[in-house]
């Protein structure tokens, strides 16, 4: 008897957790498109990360005697004007693409997060001047304000990055600043501000981590966006410099060969495609997910 | 309503100041120098001098700023240095073949985002809701360059449907300048040569930059279709026995299409920025391919005002979006 009492409570809980789980990845399963997109998510990732297993071939290393060499069983996608094989610049592409797609999403996200919490905890003055400063970054035009910061810093791979991450931002606070309005009246944080305890320590052990699920949701969306802005800047030169596996100025060189050497362009063009579409997929999905409305 | 317009106008007023502050700034920190690009690597320092005296560069830095915008309430936004034009009339001149671009790819954007939203909202969770919600997602992640591309060797140069650049044949007599939009002046002028002539060159370039934004619209259209069909009045008449269709059309989608506005209009914004690469790659003479060549030549006072037009234009757009909304919903008029 004394046993059933003291176990009960606890498998209750259990079950409530798991069968929340249980729901949330059977909605998960249902859609068959964010399937495909992990799918190939997934693919990617493990085709970066085993990049210099998956091939023999260098992506830099110039090869005049196998220059433009159609699809074969030893290239099969062929290979570029200096005879680099195009598989091998895909497969590091992707290293880049995703590296560097992750990384700026995720400092924009860090920091717009930080922003956007002290501005909704502390409220008031300040953070109507903070977000009315977002306002006006908003209204920028994004790849506008990229291109122009990168052609004024000099094209640079890290310019590019150093632009979407400032273009990135204020979507960041908006999200973050919402959520840190709700946060700051909750129980906790009033109870460390009885504590007497400091802004900053409040906003960096309660309000940030607690903001943070609705910005990873974010991240996943703006991810695909974040690749495809890379890859714009990357074709009209302004991003990766050669001879970097970038598949945007893969593309934008490529180009000129089309008729020719059809494969050149066309299979760095089904690369982004596919793996912003992935992101794409992935990140509708989630939304779904988390939108209380389609739960019907 | 009215504390909401003047909200809007409070802001544009905040956007001005703040946009021309920032592409102010950035103009002045970036290493690159405007005089040195006009006299050139080999000019004379006495002509160099000149030059940057005529471009006010050696006033201090405030002293500029205060000038610039003395010039924007004026109609002034300065000279720009590749084209030697005003940057004003430079750009009156392309903002209606952007505008005209903009407009159809708009109108193919909610012509298919409204019919693919209902369609995947009435068919919810079946096979077409997914190849809908694909073929919408698929727009998002092409590139446009590389979509863009692609239509030009498929309709342009393998089919010959399309011509691949420009707004109009080179032959063909261009219609006077009243608005500005092609389609538009050939009509009012009933010549239907130059009409006919210069949609067939806006076809390809809109549908391209309209299908980026197809997935915003679906994506809003299918969930305020899907919270309204679930309704109790759509019940009550599917009860009554209308039909699938036309309860849907008369009933469901004039009441899904109110939250619709806003995405729309945020589109709209989206489009005149992001018209950017199509410009580029159709060749078009627009503002973008006007910036885009701009921007190679650090001509700052011509980005400086490109940006301000366009964040204006967007701060416009979502004052009317939120006007739009007052005057369809009656529920936030109070």
């Amino acid at each position: 008897m004394n046993t059933q009492t003291e176990t009960q409570p606890q498998t209750l809980t259990t079950t409530q957790t798991l069968s929340k789980q249980k729901i949330l990845w059977y909605r998960f399963k249902q859609n068959p498109l964010t399937l495909v997109g992990t799918g190939i998510l997934l693919m990617f990732i493990v085709l970066a990360i085993f990049a210099p297993l998956l091939t023999p071939y260098d992506p830099e290393m110039v090869n005049m005697s196998e220059r433009f060499e159609p699809p074969s069983s030893a290239h099969w996608f062929g290979t570029d004007e200096v005879g680099r094989d195009i598989l091998t610049r895909i497969l590091y592409g992707a290293r880049l693409s995703l590296g560097i797609g992750i990384t700026v999403v995720v400092i924009a996200g860090l920091i717009g997060s930080v922003i956007g919490a002290i501005a909704g905890y502390l409220g008031k003055a300040f953070g109507q001047f903070i977000m009315r400063m977002m306002d006006i970054m908003l209204a920028f035009p994004p790849l506008v304000l990229a291109m122009a910061l990168t052609a004024a810093l000099g094209p640079s791979l890290i310019n590019a990055m150093l632009a979407i991450v400032i273009v990135k931002i204020p979507v960041y606070v908006r999200l973050a600043r919402s959520e840190a309005l709700v946060v700051r009246e909750q129980l906790f944080v009033k109870a460390a501000e009885t504590f007497g305890l400091s802004k900053v320590w409040i906003i960096a052990r309660h309000i940030v981590p607690n903001v943070i699920s609705p910005i990873i949701v974010q991240v996943t969306i703006d991810l695909g966006e974040a690749i495809l802005l890379i890859a714009t800047l990357g074709f009209l030169g302004l991003g990766a410099q050669p001879p970097m596996p970038e598949w945007g100025a893969m593309i934008s060189t490529g180009w000129e060969f089309f008729l020719d050497q059809w494969w050149y362009p066309t299979f760095p063009g089904i690369a982004i495609f596919l793996a912003t579409l992935s992101f794409n997929l992935l990140g509708d999905g989630l939304r779904d997910l988390l939108d209380p409305k389609s739960t019907r | 309503m009215w504390p909401i317009i003047r909200n809007r106008l409070i802001m544009l007023v905040f956007v001005v100041f703040g946009v021309s502050f920032i592409t102010f700034l950035m103009s002045n920190v970036i290493p690159g120098d405007p005089a040195r690009m006009i006299v050139g690597p080999r000019g004379d320092q006495a002509t160099y001098q000149r030059i940057r005296e005529q471009l006010g560069l050696n006033d201090p830095l405030y002293v500029q700023y205060v000038d610039y915008m003395k010039g924007i309430f004026t109609g002034d936004l300065g000279t720009s240095i590749r084209t030697q034009q005003p940057v004003l009339d430079d750009l009156i001149t392309y903002f209606p073949a952007t505008l005209e671009l903009v407009i159809y790819a708009f109108l193919f954007a909610i012509f298919f985002g409204v019919m693919i939203g209902v369609i995947t909202a009435v068919k919810n969770n079946t096979k077409w809701d997914y190849i809908g919600r694909f073929f919408s997602i698929t727009g998002v992640s092409l590139p446009v360059f590389l979509s863009g591309l692609i239509f030009i060797i498929i309709f342009y140069g393998k089919l010959g449907w399309f011509p691949g650049s420009g707004r109009i044949d080179l032959f063909m007599e261009l219609p006077p300048r009243i608005t500005g939009l092609y389609t538009v002046d050939s009509l009012l002028v009933g010549n239907f040569e130059a009409f006919k002539n210069s949609l067939w060159h806006l076809i390809m370039p809109s549908i391209i930059l309209g299908y980026v934004q197809l997935s915003t619209i679906v994506r809003q259209v299918r969930s305020s279709m899907l919270d309204v069909l679930n309704q109790e009045y759509i019940r009550t008449a599917k009860a009554n026995g209308l039909s699938e269709w036309f309860l849907i059309i008369r009933y469901a989608l004039r009441n899904a299409l109110i939250p619709v506005i806003t995405v729309v209009g945020v589109s709209f914004g989206m489009l005149l920025g992001g018209a950017v690469v199509t410009e580029m790659i159709f060749n078009w003479p627009g503002m973008g391919k006007y910036v885009v060549e701009s921007i190679g030549f650090l001509d700052f006072p011509a980005i400086m005002g490109f940006t301000l037009l366009i964040s204006v234009g967007y701060v416009i757009i979502n004052l009317i979006v939120d006007l739009l909304y007052i005057v369809l919903d009656p529920r936030v008029r109070e």
